[in-house]
Order: structure tokens, then sequence, then C-alpha cells
């Protein structure tokens, strides 16, 4: 997808006034958060799971190379072909390449954060491959030509009747008199249209929610069922996953699947919960004869080691923004890149640069909920602060911002000038402001006061009152 | 505790905040007076300014470090510091030994000082063991979780707990009491548009309690959400919630005129 995140503000702006995304965010507060709530009390030992969870990734990220190369010993024995990408553009030309070899008109896709983080779609398409996906909401916003809004969920921006609208126009071979008005009837649209593109396709392309290094196998998880048939129908699989996918053992898995259900749906356990390891044996019924898998870096080994090495714990379940108030404001479009809320904040800077997604870690009141709920106990505001203090330190914030700010730190570290100065300020400011008890408009306060009234200030300050008690 | 327990009462340095100092004195009187009921001998120091949240949440770290220490020296003879914010309260107490934890001596304070310090109604009831306060109040209250309040200093049951003592109140729990206000410190000014979305749907779960006072720990939050009742013409009235604990609400509402 295009980066856009330089231009947050207008897009928060843009999102902030859209009727029909206003209405779908309702949904992200009702869906989400309850029913996460809800299998979380029931489960007395789920803060347990969390530490074990925790746990397993601290473990794997200390001995990453080894769990890394344990993997590609088991992948390739199982008859899988592992290949190392650094950087995107070294992910899209292997993609590309094992699509060429095998002939592919059109590949069919489940649902991957890194294939958006890498741009797949848009290279397959130039390069005369036409990419299709598979799951509902990602099938949707393809047809609409849009980015996912959302890392788990992500068509959450749309309302039902846009989708209607979207399948009107683009299933014209349809009989346009058809009743869509129930999200079943849409769901089995969809499913309809792509039966036919899942027997087409000549590579299947998925993500991986983890890799499994004792037995070399790929982990994906899916509430539809599109992700199996997309990797056992075609002559190709494609996995495409980061390197802090893998994980040691299938035991480790169990743990982690159980704590990324709760925490991304509410579920106790996804529906589908795939485990692909190498292509279709001799007298397997069913599966791919090439069984490709790109690990990708694109920044990721630079993380390790450094301020933002717990975000390599990230299983990608999407709580945080499930719980963000800002999330909640404006949806994933307007951060203006693939990965959103607060786990988009800490890691589209790392992956993206800061020049680009400085505004992300910025857009955050630090109210630590996203924290509270992450099953990893990944420190997300510790890490967005990491990032305002690079983006500080690099001179890049707003010098109005930096200057009103030094002037500020200088008095406060200064409690005599600090005394004089607010005693000055506070004390013109609160006789103004004594009648009415706040101020309407005030110069040099407008963000405030654009939509809400100032309380106006004491005209004496506090410890002027008590020095005055005192004396 | 293996020593026997001090006669003397405890001696408590009281960290107003800068926004108690400059716009609200009267959450300093309350504070010093809950205090001083619970038996404490209260100083405040005039030295102090601002804990330094601006400057660390701004990504400067150097102002940051060199305004803690101006805090540290100017607390850390007392027997505890007491904050009557959970924010202020929480920049001290779990942010201060980690920003000056590169330098051993200054770590070493900064840690000392994180382990006396305190938010006021916690304080009251968790260290102090208050269980009860003298004070009238005719009214509903509803009452806001602040954020680091909730998350980083575990300060929920301990205000209710307090306000189900004061006689004549009613509480009136709003919907998404935990979920933040919008205000966020330099957020508010930094993405006023984005601040404004969330305050807005705060003042709607507080006007649906149908209580007629909205209290909260945290000035910050509680200029937010009366800036926003007043703007939208709401007759409900903010105040924090050691005013009322103090039995201190003859001093008008935040924002309001005498």
């Amino acid at each position: 997808m295009r980066i856009t995140a330089p231009a947050f503000k207008e897009n928060a702006q843009n999102a902030l006034t859209d009727l029909h995304l206003q209405r779908a965010l309702e949904h992200v507060e009702a869906g989400f958060i309850h029913k996460r709530a809800k299998v979380v009390a029931a489960l007395p030992e789920f803060d347990a799971l969390r530490d074990a969870a925790r746990d397993i990734k601290n473990h794997t990220l200390e001995h990453l190379d080894l769990y890394l190369e344990a993997y590609e010993k088991a992948a390739t024995k199982a008859g899988g072909q592992v290949h190392w990408a650094e950087t995107g553009g070294d992910a899209r030309a292997i993609i590309l390449d094992i699509c060429r070899k095998a002939g592919a008109k059109t590949i069919t896709k489940g649902k991957s954060m890194v294939s958006e983080e890498i741009n797949i779609n848009d290279f397959l398409a130039e390069n005369g491959i036409e990419p299709v996906e598979t799951d509902l909401g990602e099938y949707i916003i393809q047809l609409r030509g849009e980015p996912p809004s959302h890392i788990i969920a992500p068509a959450v921006h749309l309302t039902k009747d846009q989708v209607e609208a979207d399948f009107r126009r683009v299933h014209t071979h349809l009989d346009a008199a058809r009743d869509l008005s129930e999200s079943t009837s849409l769901l089995a649209e969809a499913r309809g249209v792509l039966r036919d593109k899942f027997l087409a396709a000549d590579v299947g392309m998925t993500g991986a929610n983890f890799l499994v290094a004792e037995t070399g196998t790929s982990v994906i998880v899916t509430n539809e069922g599109n992700g199996d048939l997309t990797q056992v129908l075609p002559r190709v699989h494609i996995v495409i996953a980061s390197i802090e996918k893998v994980v040691p053992t299938l035991e480790d898995v169990s743990t982690l699947l159980r704590v990324l259900a709760r925490s991304a749906t509410g579920q106790d356990m996804t529906v589908y919960n795939t485990f692909s390891t190498g292509p279709r044996r001799p007298g397997d019924p069913d599966g791919p004869e090439e069984y490709h898998v790109v690990i990708l870096d694109n920044g990721r080994t630079a993380m390790l080691g450094n301020e933002f090495h717990d975000m390599l714990r990230c299983i990608r379940c999407g709580a945080c923004m499930n719980h963000c108030p800002v999330y909640h404001a404006i949806g994933g479009h307007a951060y203006g890149t693939p990965y959103v809320g607060p786990m988009g904040a800490v890691l589209a800077p790392a992956l993206f640069g800061l020049d680009e997604a400085a505004n992300l870690p910025n857009a955050s009141t630090f109210c630590g909920r996203c924290e509270s709920v992450c099953p990893m106990r990944i420190p997300l505001p510790k890490l967005m602060r990491h990032w305002r203090e690079k983006e500080f330190e690099r001179g890049l914030a707003p010098a109005t911002q930096r200057w009103g700010l030094g002037v500020w730190a200088y008095f406060a570290q200064h409690p005599r000038l600090y005394r004089l100065s607010t005693r000055l300020a506070i004390g013109a400011l609160g006789w103004l402001g004594k009648k009415k008890g706040r101020f309407r408009a005030l110069p040099l306060a407008g963000g405030w006061t654009r939509h809400r009234d100032l309380p106006a200030p004491s005209s004496r300050t506090f410890i002027d009152q008590i020095r005055d008690r005192e004396q | 505790m293996t020593d026997k327990p001090s006669q003397k009462a405890p001696h408590v340095g009281l960290f107003a905040t800068c926004l108690v100092d400059l716009f609200r004195p009267g959450v300093g009187f309350a504070a010093i007076k809950l205090l001083e009921d619970a038996g404490c001998t209260v100083s405040v120091p005039q030295s102090q300014t601002c804990c330094g949240q601006p400057a660390y949440n701004s990504g400067d770290r150097r102002d940051a470090a060199a305004i803690a220490k101006t805090v540290i020296a100017a607390f850390e003879a007392y027997d505890f510091v007491v904050v009557p914010s959970g924010s202020c309260g929480g920049t001290i107490k779990k942010h201060y030994p980690g920003l000056l934890g590169d330098d051993r001596e200054w770590g070493a304070r900064a840690e000392a000082l994180s382990a006396k310090t305190h938010e006021l109604i916690s304080f009251l009831t968790d260290i102090l063991g208050v269980a009860a306060v003298s004070a009238r109040f005719d009214g509903s209250v509803t009452y806001h979780d602040s954020c680091s309040g909730l998350r980083e200093m575990g300060i929920e049951a301990q205000p209710r707990a307090l306000l189900e003592t004061v006689d004549g109140l009613t509480i009136r729990e709003m919907a998404d009491a935990d979920v933040c206000c919008g205000f966020g410190g330099t957020f508010c000014v930094k993405y006023p548009e984005l601040s404004n979305a969330i305050v807005e749907k705060k003042t709607e779960a507080i006007a649906a309690s149908g209580a007629d006072t909205v209290l909260a720990g945290d000035l910050g939050c509680l200029m937010n959400m009366a800036g926003k009742l007043q703007r939208q013409g709401r007759p409900i009235k903010a105040r924090h919630v050691a005013e009322v604990l103090a039995g201190m609400t003859d001093m008008p509402a935040i924002g309001e005129s005498e």
C-alpha cells in the first residue's frame, strides 16, 4: 500500500467527518472489546498464559538465529524450499520468480499483513499476474482498491450497505434483483464468486501466524476456511512470513493460539487452525506440489536488542487497536501504513522510517489501555515514547513545539524564575477570567479553546498562597 | 515490618502538581486537610515546579531528567511524597527510576523517592488505612478513572470506597469510566481534533450517567472534561475527588465563577 502517514493529521480530520466510517467504528467497540472481556473473564489462568506466551517469544528472540536455522532445516527436510529476503524488494522478486516458473496467471491469497507490508498485490498486477484476495474482508477491500484498515478485520471500516453496493457494482453477472440485505447473503455471494477463483489459481499465497522450528510447519488461523483452500488447491503454495514468526515447538504454538484467539476475536479458539508442512507427499489426498517459504527481515534484525526489541513479540492479534481511543475515533486508514493503532505506531517507524511515520507514535494519549490488553505484554506506550525521543534527538519535531517546550523546561528547572513568571502570568489571567471562571477563547490556546472552554487559573498560585499562610 | 511503629506523625511532602498550583489551589488545600485529618504533618516545598512529564512524553529526556533531579532534591527528605494526581505521581514513581537509571547516584535517589511516592487517595486508604471521611455532599457523582492513576498506580476501588462514606452522596457509574478522556497532556494541543472526538464520547457517557457532578483524581482530565461540558452547555459540574472527600465543595466547581 502507499504510505500516507506523513498526512496523518489531514487523514484523521477526514476520518472524523466520514459518517459511514464513524458508523462502522461503533462496531469495533461493541464487537471486539466485550467479546474479549467475556472470554478472558471465563479463563482464570489467562494472565498466566500471557506470561507463558511472552516468555516463549522472549526465549525465541534470544536465540532467533538458531531457531530460524532449525526451521529452515526442518522445512527443507519436509520437502519445502526456504527463501531468505532481506528487503521487501527481495521478497517481491523471489515471489515473482516462483510465480513465473509456475506459469501463474492468477494467484489466490489468504490474509497476510506481511504481503501488505511488501505491497505484493500491486507488484504482481504490474507483472501481469492477477492476485485474488480470498479472505472476505480482504476481498471486499480489494474490490474497492483500498488497503486494510485493521490487521485482523481489514474491512471493519465499512458498513454492510457499502459492501452490498460494491457487490452490485462488481458482480454484474448476477441477478440484479437478488436480495443482499443480510450479511449471510453477502457472504454466500462472495463464496460463490471465489469458488471459481480457488479452482483456477496456479499459486496460492498465505501468511503465517507461526513457523514451527521443530517441524518446519507454517501455521495460519482463519475463521472462514479460505486459507485452507488457498494453500491446498493450487499447484504451488507460497508462505510469506517475517523472521519473528518462528517459535520453537508445536507445544509453544498451542499456548500462543490460546492467547491469540481470545485477544483477537474473543474466541476460545479460532475456527480453522491450519498446519502445513511441506508439499503433498505420496499418498496424500491433496496439497501443493511445491511448498515455498519466503522469510522476510525488512528492518527487523535491527530491532533485535535495541529499545524496540519487545515489539518483535507481537502476534498481530489487534487487541491494542481494538482498545485504543484514537483508533476508535479515526479507524485504521488515517494511519497511512499497513500496521495501524498502537502496534502500528511502534512498528511503522521501524519498517518505513521515522521521517515517514513520526506522527503515529505522537498520536497517542498514552492512556495505556493497549498495554493492559496486549497478550504479549508489549509496553507499547513506552516504545512510542522511545520514537518521540528519537524524533526529538533528530530535531524532527516542529520548531514552535520544541521552542515552547525548551522555554518551559528551563523555567521548570529554575524554581525562583518559575515562581516569578507564573505569578505574573497567572495573576493577569486569573484576574481576566475571574468573573466568568473560564475562557471561551484565548490567544495561543486555540488548540484547546476551539473545542472546549478553558478554566481560568487562580489569581494566586497554590505555592504563593502557602507562603502567605506560613508568613 | 520489624521496627516498632513510629509514634511520630508521618511527615509528608505534598507535590501539588503544576496544574493544581496554577489553576486550582483548592485541590492542594483539600489534600492538606485530608492528610492532616489522617494524622500527617504536611509540608509544601516552595521549590517545586512540575514533574517534567511534558518534556518526558515529548521525547526530551535530557530536560525531563534535569527536572526530575530538582524534584528529587526538593522531596527526598520527607517520609512520603504525596501527589493529588495519578499521572504526575506515576511519573515520579514509575518513570523517574528508568529516566535516571544510567546515572548511579541519581538512579539510586530516584529509586528511593519512587518507593515513598504515592497518589493522594491511595495513600490515604492503602498506606494510612483511612476507611472513611467525615464530609457531606448533597448530590450524585460519577467517577472517571484517569488513565495513569488506573493503569500505572492501580487506583480504582480506593476513591469509590471513600466516596461511599460521604454523607448525602450517591455514586452513579458512567459507562466506560476506564476509557481515556482524550486529554493526554500535550496530545490535546498537538492533536486537538482527535482529542475533541475522544472527550465528546466521554461527556456523552458522563451525561448518560445522570450524575450532576463528575469527579476524577487528575486535574488535567478534569479541566478537559469540564471545558467540554461547559462548551456543550451541559449543567454538570466537575471537581477533583479530594475536594469532595475533604468537604471543601464551597469553592466554585472547575471553570465556574464565584
